[in-house]
C-alpha cells in the first residue's frame, strides 16, 4: 500500500475488514428481521515493524472496535487479518492466544482495566504465567521489577493495589503489562485522554522512548490530533465506520485532501490566541448520521460541504492520490 | 463597576482526615461581555470555586471571602435571595449535559419550570420563548423538539438545550465548567461559536473553566492559572500566552501537544498533581517545579504584580528572567 516502504514486509495486513454487529428492534415482533450496526465497514491497511499508525476519529467512528476487531476480542464479520504472514481469519482460539504474545493492548481508562483486587505485581505478571507457565516465580518476579523501573515505577511500589495509585501511574502500569511480554506490536486505545495534560506529556514521552528502545510497532487511537501528531507516522481518519484518509503524518497535517480531515483540522483549538482568533473553522453542520442507517454513497456526504449528486450513489474507496495521501472521495 | 466582583475567594472542606483547603485566596473582576479563563488540571479548585459563588456547595464544604454581585455578596446571601439571581441574572452550565438534565421532565417541562419562577410566565408564553431559545441555539425543528426527553438528543445537542436553558432569562453572567469537554472537536467547534456570538448579542459576561489551553486561547480575555487551589498566575489572554512567567503556566504550555507544528519531544511536568489534604508548606507547585529552592517549600509566594509593565500578577518567589531562563535551557537541552 504505502509506496515508499518498499520491499519491507508488513507485520500486519488488514484487508476489507468489517464489524457489524446484530441488533434486535425494541418495538419488534419476535420474527421482525434484525437490523445490523455497521461499527466498521471494509478497512484496510499495513502496518510496519516499528511504524506508529494513528486513528483518529469522533466518538462512534468504529475506532475502538476496529482495536477490538484486530486481535480478536470479537470476531470480525467480514475480512482478512494477515499476522507475520499469517492468515488469521477463521484461526482458531489457539492460534490467536499465539497472536497475542506478540500483540498486546493498552486501554482507556487506566483504573478500570486493572483489577482491583490484583497487585501490581500480579497484574504485570499475569501475562507471562499465561503464556510462559513454564517460568518460576522468581524469574517472573525479576521480569516484573524490571519492567516497572523501565517504565517509572519504583520497587516499593510492588505489592500496591491499582487504587493506591494515580491516573498516570495506572496507565504506567497497564503499559508495563503490555510490555512485559516483549510484543512487537501494542495497540493503545485513546491510553492518554482520561489523563491531565502534565501526565499526558509524560506518558506520550514514553511510549515513543518504548518504541525506539523495543521497536515496537503501535497503532495509536485517539480522538485528539494534536496528541496524535505527536506520536504517529502515519495517520488513519475514520467516519462512520469507514476509512475517509490515509497519509503520512506531516502530509495529512498540512495538506489534508478528505474534506472531512480539513473539517477536523480546522475545528481544533490551537493555544495561540492570534492564530486561535484569526483562524476560520469549517463548522460541520447537522450529527452523525446514525451507523444502523448510514447514507448511500459516501457516509460523509450528509455533511460534507463539498457534496454532489454523485457522492450519493458511489461508495468511494481509499486511492493513491500523492506518495504520501490516500483519500477516500471523489473529488479530491 | 464590574459585574462580578470576587475578592479573596476560599473554599474549605470539613472530612475526616480534618480540613481541607481546595480554594484559597482567589480575586477577579468580570465586565459586560468579558470572559475570564480558569484553568488548572483536575483536583485545582476550578470547579469549586464556581461552585462556591453559586451557593452549590457540598454540604461540608464552605466558602469564606467575597464574591460581590452588582454590589451585593452572594456568599453570605440568604437562599431565597440566592434563587432571585441564580438561574435568572447568572447562570451555570455543567460539564455533563447527560447528568445535568431531568431524564424524567421533556426540555419543556425543564425550560418552561425556569421562566414561569423567575418571570412569573404562564405556560404558553414560556414555551414560546424556550422554543425560540432553542431556535437561537441552532436546534433544528425547534417546536418539535421541544416535547422530547434528554435522551433522545445527542450530547451536542443537550450541550445546546443546556445553554438554551441557561440563557433563558437573558443572564448577566454566564458560568461554563467545562462545557465542551465531553464533545467531540467538530461539536466543540460548533458550541465555541455559539458562545461566541451570543456573548456578542447578549453582551453576557463568561467565566469558563477548562483544562484546554487551545479553549482558552479562542475565548478568553484574562485567565486565571490555578494549581493546587491557589492562583499561579493571572492577567491578560494574550500576555500570558506569549510572556508566562511562572514555572506551571510556561509547564503547561511546553507540555500539550500542538497540532500547528512538530517537536520531537514534548516537555512533560515530572510527578503528579498534588494531594488537596497533604499540600507543601510553601507553593504547591515546589514539588515538580525544576526550580525550586528552600524558600519555596517553606513560604506560599504571595500573588504579585509582574513589573514588566503588563497587568499581570504571578505568585512565584523567582525573578521572571529567572523562570524564563530555566524554560531557555530546558528546551536546549
Amino acid at each position: 500500500m504505502s509506496t515508499d516502504n518498499g520491499e519491507r514486509q508488513p507485520i500486519l495486513s488488514v484487508r476489507g475488514l468489517k464489524m457489524h454487529f446484530k441488533i434486535k428492534d425494541e418495538k419488534g415482533w419476535p420474527w421482525t428481521p434484525t437490523r445490523s450496526l455497521k461499527a466498521v465497514d471494509g478497512i484496510s491497511f499495513d502496518l510496519y515493524a516499528g511504524e506508529t499508525l494513528g486513528v483518529v476519529g469522533e466518538s462512534g467512528c468504529g475506532k475502538s472496535t476496529l482495536a477490538r476487531a484486530i486481535l480478536n476480542l470479537h470476531p470480525a464479520t467480514a475480512g482478512r487479518i494477515v499476522w507475520m504472514g499469517k492468515e488469521m481469519s477463521g484461526a482458531s482460539a489457539g492460534a490467536w492466544l499465539d497472536v497475542r504474545k506478540d500483540v498486546q493492548m493498552i486501554f482507556q481508562d487506566p483504573l478500570a482495566s486493572l483489577n482491583p483486587r490484583m497487585t501490581v505485581a500480579q497484574i504485570i505478571g499475569e501475562p507471562l504465567r499465561t503464556h510462559h507457565p513454564e517460568l518460576t516465580p522468581e524469574t517472573v518476579m525479576d521480569k516484573v521489577r524490571t519492567i516497572m523501573q523501565r517504565v517509572g515505577l519504583t520497587e516499593q511500589q510492588i505489592n500496591r493495589y491499582p487504587h493506591e495509585f494515580s491516573g498516570g501511574q495506572c496507565q504506567r502500569i497497564g503499559i508495563a503489562r503490555a510490555l512485559i511480554m516483549q510484543p512487537k506490536l501494542i495497540v493503545c486505545d485513546e491510553p492518554v485522554s482520561a489523563l491531565d495534560v502534565s501526565i499526558q506529556a509524560q506518558i506520550i514521552n514514553l511510549l515513543k522512548e518504548l518504541q525506539q528502545e523495543f521497536g515496537l510497532a503501535l497503532i495509536f487511537i485517539a480522538h485528539d490530533l494534536a496528541v496524535v501528531r505527536h506520536i504517529s507516522h502515519r495517520i488513519m481518519v475514520m467516519y462512520l465506520g469507514h476509512a475517509m484518509e490515509l497519509a503520512q503524518k506531516t502530509a495529512l497535517y498540512t495538506d489534508p485532501r478528505h474534506p472531512y480531515t480539513q473539517a477536523l483540522l480546522s475545528a481544533i483549538p490551537i493555544p495561540d490566541p492570534e492564530q486561535e482568533r484569526n483562524k476560520v473553522v469549517q463548522l460541520l453542520h447537522g450529527d452523525l448520521p446514525s451507523p444502523m442507517n448510514p447514507p448511500t454513497g459516501c457516509v460523509f456526504r450528509t455533511r460534507c460541504p463539498v457534496a454532489t449528486a454523485r457522492c450519493a450513489q458511489e461508495l468511494p474507496e481509499l486511492r493513491e492520490l500523492t506518495a504520501q495521501t490516500q483519500a477516500a472521495c471523489l473529488l479530491a | 463597576m464590574s459585574i462580578l466582583e470576587v475578592t479573596n475567594l476560599g473554599v474549605q472542606f470539613s472530612t475526616h482526615d480534618g480540613a481541607v483547603y481546595a480554594v484559597n485566596g482567589l480575586s477577579f473582576a468580570l465586565d459586560k461581555g468579558q470572559t475570564l479563563g480558569i484553568v488548572g488540571e483536575s483536583g485545582s479548585g476550578k470547579s469549586q470555586s464556581v461552585l462556591a459563588m453559586m451557593g452549590l456547595l457540598a454540604r461540608n464544604g464552605k466558602a469564606s471571602g467575597q464574591a460581590l454581585y452588582k454590589g451585593s455578596n452572594l456568599l453570605d446571601m440568604p437562599a431565597d435571595a440566592l434563587n432571585k439571581i441564580r438561574g435568572n441574572r447568572m447562570a451555570m452550565i455543567f460539564q455533563d449535559p447527560m447528568t445535568s438534565l431531568n431524564p424524567y421532565l421533556t426540555v419543556e417541562r425543564q425550560m418552561t419550570e425556569v421562566l414561569q419562577f423567575h418571570k412569573g410566565m404562564d405556560r404558553a408564553g414560556a414555551r414560546a420563548v424556550s422554543v425560540r431559545m432553542l431556535d437561537a441555539v441552532k436546534i433544528p425543528e425547534a417546536a418539535r423538539r421541544v416535547a422530547m426527553y434528554p435522551h433522545e438528543f445527542s450530547g451536542g445537542m443537550r450541550q445546546r438545550v443546556m445553554i438554551a436553558m441557561a440563557l433563558l432569562c437573558e443572564p448577566e453572567v454566564l458560568i461554563a465548567d467545562e462545557p465542551t469537554t465531553a464533545l467531540d472537536v467538530t461539536v466543540q467547534a460548533q458550541i465555541l461559536t455559539l458562545l461566541r456570538e451570543l456573548q456578542r448579542d447578549f453582551g453576557t459576561a463568561i467565566v469558563l473553566i477548562t483544562h484546554d489551553l487551545g479553549v482558552v486561547a479562542g475565548l478568553c480575555d484574562q485567565v486565571m492559572v490555578l494549581y493546587g487551589g491557589r492562583v499561579m498566575e493571572q492577567g491578560d489572554a494574550q500576555h500570558i500566552f506569549h510572556h508566562a512567567s511562572h514555572p506551571y503556566t510556561l509547564g503547561l504550555l511546553r507540555a500539550i501537544p500542538r497540532m500547528d507544528r512538530d517537536a520531537e519531544s514534548l516537555l512533560a511536568i515530572p510527578g503528579a498533581p498534588p494531594n488537596m489534604a497533604r499540600l507543601p508548606k510553601g507553593c504547591p507547585f515546589s514539588e515538580r517545579c525544576s526550580i525550586v529552592n528552600n524558600q519555596c517549600r517553606e513560604v506560599m509566594p504571595a500573588l504579585q504584580p509582574v513589573t514588566d509593565g503588563s497587568a499581570t500578577q504571578r505568585a512565584c518567589h523567582k525573578s521572571v528572567n529567572a523562570v524564563r531562563g530555566m524554560h531557555a535551557e530546558g528546551a536546549a537541552a
